[in-house]
This record gives C-alpha cells, structure tokens and sequence, in this order.
C-alpha cells in the first residue's frame, strides 16, 4: 500500500473519551507517597469563565534529575500522566518536580512541564508549558519565558497552593493562557 | 534513551489541519483561543512505552465481555508512520469507538440507543517492528448530536496516537468509505484540504477481510511534518 500523501489531521477528542484515555495512563505520575512528591492542580475554563468539564489534560516531563524515562526505568515512571476534568473542570496530578532540561544547543532551560490540553470544541489539542514560581532565578534566565511580554509570561508559571501548585488553563478571554505552536 | 534531541516542528500546511475557530461547530466558539499560538522550539521526544501498557485482548474489541458484541464484525489496521514514511515501531495507539447501534459506554452519551453489554468500546496495542496496529472491532453506528438541526455524526473510530516526538502527538478520527454524512459534518469538514480529509477515511481492503468471519478496513496514520524526526541520543 502506498503511503498516504501528508500529515493525518487532527480530529476533536469529542465529549466520551474517558473510558478509553483516563484508565492506563493516570493522574498519578509517580505514587503519592514518593519523597518529594508535589500535587499540580487547576481548572479549565472556556471563554465565558465557566469550567471546561469535558477535557483532558496531559502532563510530559522529565524527572528530578531532568532526564527523560525510557521504557525501561525501574521506577515505572514514565513521565506521562493524563487527567480528566469531571469534577468541575478540575484536574489533578501527582508527579515530582521535573529538573533542569538542556535544549538542543546545551542551553539550560527553567524547570517546566509540558501540557497538551485536548476536549469537544477542539478540533487540535493545545499546547502549553508550567514553569514553577520557585524558580525564580532559572525563569529570568530561561530563553523562551523571559522573551515573553510579563502578563504572559505569567500565565506560564503556576502559583503555590499548599503542598502543591495550581496552574489554571484559559482557553479564551481575559488572561487566555498562552499556547505554543507545534 | 529519550531525551532532548534536535529541534522538530510540525509543518502542516494551514488547510491540511482543522482551525481552531471554526464556528460551524458551535463547541469551538467559545474554547477556540483568540491569541496567536507562540512558537517555541519544541524538543520533547515521545514516551517510551513498556510491554506491560497493553494487555493481550487490549486489541480485540469483540472479546473483552463473556459474550460477542452485536454488529458488523471488522479488522481495522494499518501503519503508523513519519512523514518520510518510516515505520515508528512501539508506540501505542488508542482507539475508542460508539457501538453497533451508535451509544457510547459514556455516563454522560444519553443517545436512546441500547448500550450492548458485551461491548465496551475501548482497545490499545504497540506497533510492531513494521509500524503496524491492528484491532479487531465492530462497524461502530452514526449518531445524532446537538451541534444544529438534526445533526448526526458519521460513523468513525477515535484514535489516540504518539509518535517519536511531542510534536507528533496526534487525535483523530477514522471515516468509513463514502459516507452520506461526510457533506454535513462540520467535524470532518473542519479540514478543509479535500485530500487531507480523505486522509481520514479508510478503505476497504479485501487483504485485510478473514474470509467468513469480519470485514478489513486499512487506515494508515502520518504524525509530523518535515523534519519532525528528532536524533535518539
């Protein structure tokens, strides 16, 4: 069979995926009893402010030491978690603070988690990045977030709460969090 | 190893892949993001999956109940490629999927159409050393939804895939041959390159049918544009 001519579009994940996509790969990036552990929560929210029930919200990042895992990492983390927003647009996550990530050139980048938002209404995903409010310094520094007007910059990092962050993703509106070409 | 590894963009011409805003399906009003998309290198690779995510029947549908699934009995399969055409091997695809009567397992799908006890809907498997999936499944049903007057989406099957990179990260949906509905869905319609919609649809393909057993469907699915293959290291 000959190849197809291009690229496979992209199709909305539509409304019933829940049974399928939330079930294998959980919210729980590593288990929480884990030394070091961190909770990331937020919410979803449309252009008219109101919760986003319906998403799913994808985590991709790498461990503390800033590695990626391969398929044969001991400690089952795979560096990929998936959360349902059900409970009021909400997600949750487990995981671990990811460290220092060099780029392509040996650049260091700021400590970040990589985001893939998918839901009904839309027809690709989108994509966005948690840089950490703790890191102050390394966020001046990174390349990409300091060449960021301030305000969106801001929709960037998340905000301490309690023993974890939050990280709220507007898909449009005021304060529309900012999504990254791919 | 996964890693960081050279820069990789997906370069789908702007017609190739749907908008965000596209007002003919209502959901997209108001989650469509207003502000341009910022571009930033992305070097991500793709996750590396272990045997262990997939359990043996994951890829027959038609066996996870203590019963048959009513419906037309399919093998749906195919290759998972690079836009260069390279097999990417061990990557998992997902598929999900209404059954025969067009109901989803979903809590929240309230279609009146029976749900059917033996049939969940759900199957995932790795691809193998040739890029190749395959599952086992019946033809899922149209079903009507709220996005405008008498509205029905054609029938199709959901697929979740990865790919060697962040940037190939794919959700899509696979179309049966000639469907009437095509001209009336603005899902499908939302792309609105002819040939990169037919890229959605599979072919019937009588290599793939089991002779007095199930109808084969071949579906090939492409991630990343050119120069979307990121060096292992």
């Amino acid at each position: 069979m000959v190849p197809p001519a291009g690229p496979t579009p992209s199709q909305t994940v539509g409304p019933f995926f829940s049974f399928a996509l939330l079930h294998t790969i959980g919210n729980e990036l590593v288990p929480p009893s884990t030394p070091g552990a961190i909770r990331i929560e937020g919410t979803v929210t449309d252009g008219s402010g109101d919760a986003v029930p319906d998403a799913m919200v994808e985590l991709w990042q790498a461990d503390a030491e800033g590695r990626y895992p391969d398929a044969a990492d001991a400690r089952g983390f795979t560096g990929l978690g998936r959360s349902g927003t059900e409970d009021g647009g909400r997600f949750t996550f487990t995981t671990m603070k990811p460290g220092v990530v060099r780029s392509a050139d040996g650049a260091p980048q700021a400590p970040h988690v990589d985001v893939a938002v998918f839901a009904r209404g839309l027809l690709k995903h989108l994509v966005t990045r948690i840089y950490f409010p703790d890191e102050v310094e390394a966020n001046a520094a990174d390349p990409f977030l300091s060449s960021l007007d301030p305000a969106d910059a801001a929709t960037l990092v998340a905000v301490p709460d309690g023993d974890g962050f939050r990280f709220d993703i507007r898909l449009q509106g005021d304060r529309q969090t900012v999504f990254l070409a791919v | 190893m996964r890693g960081e590894s050279a820069e990789s963009t997906r370069r789908s011409p702007e017609d190739e892949d749907p908008p965000y805003l596209y007002p003919d399906y209502v959901a997209t009003r108001l989650r469509a993001p207003r502000q341009p998309l910022v571009s930033v290198p992305h070097t991500l690779t793709g996750p590396a999956f272990g045997e262990g995510v997939v359990g043996e029947l994951d890829h027959d549908l038609t066996r996870q109940h203590e019963g048959e699934p009513i419906g037309q009995r399919i093998v749906v399969s195919g290759r998972l490629l690079d836009s260069d055409g390279r097999a990417i091997r061990n990557q998992l695809v997902e598929i999900w999927q209404a059954n025969a009567a067009g109901r989803y397992v979903h809590e929240v799908d309230q279609h009146p159409a029976p749900l059917d006890p033996n049939f969940t809907g759900a199957g995932r498997c790795l691809t193998d050393e040739d890029g190749r999936y395959r599952f086992i499944t019946i033809k899922p049903g149209s079903y009507p939804w709220q996005n405008h007057d008498n509205a029905w989406r054609p029938a199709h099957i959901h697929f979740s895939v990865f790919g060697r990179a962040f940037t190939d990260r794919l959700v899509t949906q696979m179309y049966f041959p000639d469907d009437p509905l095509f001209d009336h869905d603005p899902i499908f319609q939302s792309v609105r390159d002819a040939a990169a919609r037919q890229r959605m649809v599979s072919r019937f393909d009588l290599a793939l049918t089991e002779p007095d057993w199930a109808h084969g469907f071949a579906f090939d699915i492409v991630v990343g544009g050119a120069g979307a293959t990121p060096l292992e290291h």
